[in-house]
């Protein structure tokens, strides 16, 4: 059977994509960042995972102002890099894994979360850049992902609460794949940033930490967190963190941590990382 | 989930946050041909009849004629109040050749030299911004 053997997480800022295409991975600004991520490449080709689902939010890439879904789940066969405004980035195309996907859309229906599904569409920044920082240059990705898009733009956006739910599903749903697979669940975003208005610029390093260790352990209080505590809190754009809620309830009721990352900032926002294992 | 579950108090609470406007379901009807127009310059073709006449590319979209002068104005503040939201404004902002970090200093009234020095020093503090009604 599939099984999910960790869990990722891990800010998505597209300058990050920008920096590792352009080769300044090591420069001053970016070593810091870039340095954070060599544990996890390292430990990444050693655990050889067969899929990511990868959670993400599309920026205004894939979907207008006009279709909205609340949760999108790709089942397609292969997705392309987005030209967000400059040209698509230069890495490879992204494979899909159908099958999954869809014994995971169908399996999530039955749940009752009903999901919006995705045949065809391309794959923008949230989905590749953090691809990038786990898999560094290559000329194929080494894993199928399956793209799970989170609307984290337009309010409401989905509770924390609903976000920890639905990761509790899709564990569910792998663990009833017939195929034995090693899977991934990442969760991406964040953290604390805001990108508009006068108050932009904001970055809250304590809060952010004390996410990261809650994520860790037993705790669930997270899921609890309200929105407006994320806006007050972390900016307007750190309500992306619900999406690494996803990630963590799809780990289980325990999590240990292997490897963990902190870094303010990179272009408007603080990065921040951390892979877990879940405790069976 | 924790907060409230009434619409009207849910919304209600994102207007006490200062310097900071919540994309809501308002501000998306009131921006939704703004962003519109700023998704289609995804496509190198229209990113080129884009820069040869703002104006008369501009002129092919339903929006109002605040909306069309803080596009040229590249007034992004203005462009928030009048329903865009900073994914799609950044479709602009990118063809203009500007970074998420210049684009977005332009709305905090700092330079760009200013905005980087601060992010660069840990970035601006919660502490006073948080909420407009209890001044912390």
């Amino acid at each position: 059977m599939a099984r999910i053997t960790a869990g990722v997480g891990s800010s998505h800022v597209p300058l990050l994509g920008v920096a590792h295409d352009q080769g300044k991975d090591k420069d001053a600004y970016f070593g810091p960042i870039f340095a954070g991520y060599d544990w996890t490449r390292e430990w990444e080709k050693a655990e050889k995972p067969d899929v990511v689902i990868l959670v993400y939010n599309d920026h205004a890439s894939a979907f207008d102002a006009n279709i909205i879904p609340t949760f999108a789940i790709g089942t397609g066969e292969r997705y392309k890099p987005a030209d967000e405004g400059w040209g698509p980035r230069n890495v490879p195309d992204v494979e899909g894994h159908a099958d999954l996907a869809w014994h995971i859309a169908q399996s999530l229906i039955l749940e009752e979360f009903d999901m919006t599904i995705i045949n065809e569409m391309d794959v923008d920044h949230g989905l590749t850049v953090p691809l990038s920082m786990m898999f560094g240059h290559v000329d194929k990705w080494p894993v199928k992902v399956v793209p799970l898009a989170v609307n984290v733009v337009t309010y409401p956006v989905p509770s924390g609460n609903r976000c920890w739910a639905l990761g509790e599903a899709i564990r569910r749903a792998v663990q009833s794949y017939p195929e034995d697979l090693k899977v991934q669940v990442w969760g991406t975003g964040g953290m604390s940033h805001q990108l508009q208005g006068p108050r932009a610029g904001l970055i809250n390093a304590e809060w952010d930490n004390r996410f990261l260790d809650a994520m860790i352990g037993t705790s669930d209080a997270a899921r609890y967190i309200p929105h407006i505590e994320y806006l007050r809190e972390t900016g307007s754009e750190g309500i992306e963190m619900v999406m690494w809620l996803i990630m963590r309830g799809a780990m289980g009721k325990e999590t240990r941590c292997l490897h963990r990352h902190y870094h303010v900032p990179c272009s408007n926002t603080a990065i921040g990382h951390i892979v877990l294992e879940p405790v069976e | 989930m924790s907060g409230p579950k009434d619409i009207h108090s849910y919304l209600a609470e994102f207007d006490d946050i200062p310097g900071t406007r919540v994309y809501t379901a308002t501000r998306a009807r009131k921006g939704y041909h703004l962003n519109q127009f700023a998704m289609s310059l995804m496509k190198p073709e229209n990113r080129e009849r884009w820069k040869a006449d703002e104006a008369a590319y501009l002129a092919e979209w339903p929006m109002t004629e605040d909306q069309k002068a803080a596009v040229l104005a590249r007034d992004y503040n203005r462009l928030l109040d009048l329903g865009g939201n900073i994914y799609f404004l950044a479709k602009v902002f990118s063809t203009d050749g500007l970074s998420f970090l210049q684009a977005v200093s332009t709305m905090t009234g700092m330079s760009v030299e200013e905005y980087q020095a601060m992010m660069n020093a840990g970035g601006r503090s919660a502490a006073g911004v948080r909420s407009i009604k209890d001044k912390n």
